[in-house]
């Protein structure tokens, strides 16, 4: 899968039109939970926060071609960092987020160290050694004062702030919104100029990298911290919104969900993360009516389909179509 | 001293399955250079297919043979549809569709059989052996030794018959094998073929003392990998032999040193550590790249 280089569509100044049409969507975004139920307020929240870890597995795996099939753990020590802060200290839920951030910032560059020496297909296998053995540590019984052993923790939903007349799920979903908004525009800067372009030369060309002084060693371990830090930062979003973590819920499909996430909204792509998010989200609640089993399939069957017919993801091919169809305008367009 | 080595020995029994798993991921990284995540949940759909077929009444051993049948032939045809437009492309897109065949295989499997665990019988008698003051489960004994008649054939296969030197041949140079007239194509099937046939084995030995229920592989798989790299993921005398130093290694520091909570991370830990310290095992060979 070697996809577009996508960075010229981030890098190119949105024009006017690209401007308005943005302020629209972020307004459509925002009058959303006025719209709809509590029920689909608090699933459009999880879209936000899956966005956010898919963005951040992007950077890793899509971004640096480090693959990860075990992004999960990341995002169970999110959770469990905000949901640990919340109940045995008391730590107010927004004071919880950047605190998981940095918890997974440290724990990621840490496993990223050892990570340098592997490669492809090696790195695959320690991160899927890590996804499958999570579960277990977070049981394990000499942590079960903070982790709350099988039976987790729950925590409570934090009421809106400053009397706003809006309810709890409404108020989730703004401060969830604010901080993928953060994110976003954080991951665009940082992948859009020169750390972005050493990410992606090293994935591409490892050594021409390297001698153009590149330090590959840095960017790596780097580029895992900062993946962990943004998994870990939905970790504890989430946590929040579900009010509840157990380790049975961060096992091996949930790093694998995320992997679904991030092949079919489009690899190295910005925007990827939000549609790759929208489908996790979505497609296994239709699929649910089928069969328990359903969603699994359909996720089996897309990814193994988008390899082969769509490599580029969603993402991608919406900017193939978009491309067609400013060509077939007849006008200049950028890609 | 009795307590540890019925440990040692709970810890060869398990091995053995380890053992198992880790040779058929062996073969197919000797020919394709491929790591098979689905290799576990190969097996657990084929130990799923002998259990329909002794539910339905038919003895043990010929839905034993019948099923290590089918899996060969779902191995081949995984290979030549699913895998081979892959095999030239990036690893990403390779570890991608193995993924999609591990949740495809799973989720098949909970949407049939569902998700409740089933009993699987053994073979074997069910009263335990003695051997002077010692007790050991007549199942343990027989999967070790169904591992070892399943790694002896193997050799022989590989050593005294034409097409075993055809496969290993496709395996070491395809393109010289090509110009004397190897199929290659068909000698990777074949190889996965066998890796299927070789996990359905250690699938139907392993149910009967973990029972059945499509989550069942995923531990053993992540050992499997342990002893594969514990050998040296080239060489399947030393994947054998990793599988059952990991089974040991694991059983005695569950039951003094870990507990059994922490056996996974032990797996992860080896493999971590192995990686890092010796990526090429015990007895691989050490592979040097030219830049």
């Amino acid at each position: 899968m070697t996809p577009a280089s996508p960075l010229t569509a981030a890098s190119a100044a949105p024009g006017k039109s690209r401007r308005i049409a943005l302020a629209v969507l972020l307004l459509a975004i925002c009058a959303l939970p006025f719209l709809v139920t509590n029920y689909h307020t608090f699933q459009l929240t999880m879209v936000l926060v899956y966005a956010i870890a898919l963005l951040g597995l992007n950077i890793l795996t899509g971004y640096n071609g480090q693959i990860s099939l075990g992004h999960g753990a990341f995002y169970a020590i999110g959770a469990y960092v905000a949901a640990i802060l919340m109940d045995k200290w008391g730590v107010p839920y927004w004071a919880t987020v950047p605190v998981a951030g940095l918890v997974c910032l440290a724990a990621g560059f840490l496993f990223g160290l050892p990570a340098l020496r592997l490669e492809g297909l090696y790195l695959a296998l320690a991160t899927f050694a890590l996804g499958v053995s999570m579960p277990q540590l977070l049981k394990y019984k000499h942590l079960e004062y903070w982790t709350g052993g099988v039976q987790g923790i729950v925590i409570m939903k934090p009421d809106p702030p400053f009397g706003l007349p809006i309810n709890q799920d409404q108020w989730l979903y703004y401060f969830t919104l604010a901080i993928a908004l953060v994110m976003f525009l954080l991951g665009w800067n940082l992948l859009r100029g020169r750390v972005g372009r050493s990410l992606i030369a090293i994935r591409d060309q490892p050594i021409a990298a390297e001698a153009m002084g590149v330090n590959n060693s840095l960017y790596k371990s780097l580029a895992f911290g900062v993946s962990a830090m943004y998994t870990g930062v939905a970790g504890a979003l989430g946590a929040i919104a579900v009010q509840f973590v157990a380790p049975d819920s961060f096992n091996i499909f949930l790093s694998i969900t995320f992997l679904v996430g991030i092949v079919i909204g489009g690899l190295a792509s910005i925007p990827g993360a939000i549609y790759g998010a929208i489908f996790i989200q979505f497609v296994p609640n239709i699929a649910d009516q089928i069969s328990k089993a359903a969603p699994w399939a359909i996720y089996g069957v897309f990814m193994i389909g988008f390899v082969y017919l769509m490599p580029v993801g969603v993402a991608g091919a919406i900017r193939i179509a978009w491309a067609r169809i400013r060509r077939g305008s007849g006008r200049n367009g950028q890609q | 001293m009795d307590a540890f080595l019925n440990q040692v020995f709970a810890g060869l029994a398990t091995g053995g399955i380890y053992a198992s798993v880790a040779l058929a991921l062996v073969m197919i990284y000797q020919a394709t250079h491929q790591v098979n995540f689905a290799q576990g949940e190969i097996a657990m759909f084929s130990t799923y297919i002998a259990w329909t077929m002794i539910d339905a009444g038919m003895p043990y051993w010929p839905a034993f043979f019948l099923t290590i049948a089918i899996a060969f032939v779902l191995g081949v045809l995984i290979e030549r549809v699913i895998v081979r437009p892959v095999e030239q492309a990036p690893v990403l897109s390779v570890v991608v569709v193995f993924i999609g065949l591990l949740v495809i295989f799973n989720s098949l499997a909970g949407w049939i059989y569902t998700y409740t665990i089933k009993v699987f019988p053994s073979p074997f008698p069910k009263e335990p052996l003695h051997v002077g003051d010692h007790f050991f489960s007549a199942h343990q004994l027989g999967a070790v030794g169904v591992t070892l008649v399943v790694l002896a054939l193997l050799y022989a296969f590989f050593r005294y018959t034409p097409l075993g030197l055809a496969m290993r041949a496709a395996a070491q140079n395809p393109t010289s094998s090509r110009l004397v007239g190897i199929r290659v194509g068909w000698m990777l099937a074949l190889g996965w073929g066998l890796a299927a046939a070789i996990g359905a084995i250690a699938g139907m030995m392993v149910a009967p003392t973990v029972y059945l229920d499509p989550n069942m592989m995923s531990g053993i798989l992540l050992y499997a990998f342990a002893a594969a790299l514990v050998g040296g993921i080239d060489n399947p005398g030393g994947a054998v032999l990793g599988g059952f130093m990991v089974g040991v290694l694991e059983n005695l520091l569950g039951a003094y040193v870990i507990g059994n909570e922490l056996k996974l991370a032990f797996a992860l830990v080896l493999i971590v550590g192995v990686l890092v310290v010796r990526p090429s095992g015990l007895f691989g060979r050490v592979h040097v790249t030219r830049v």
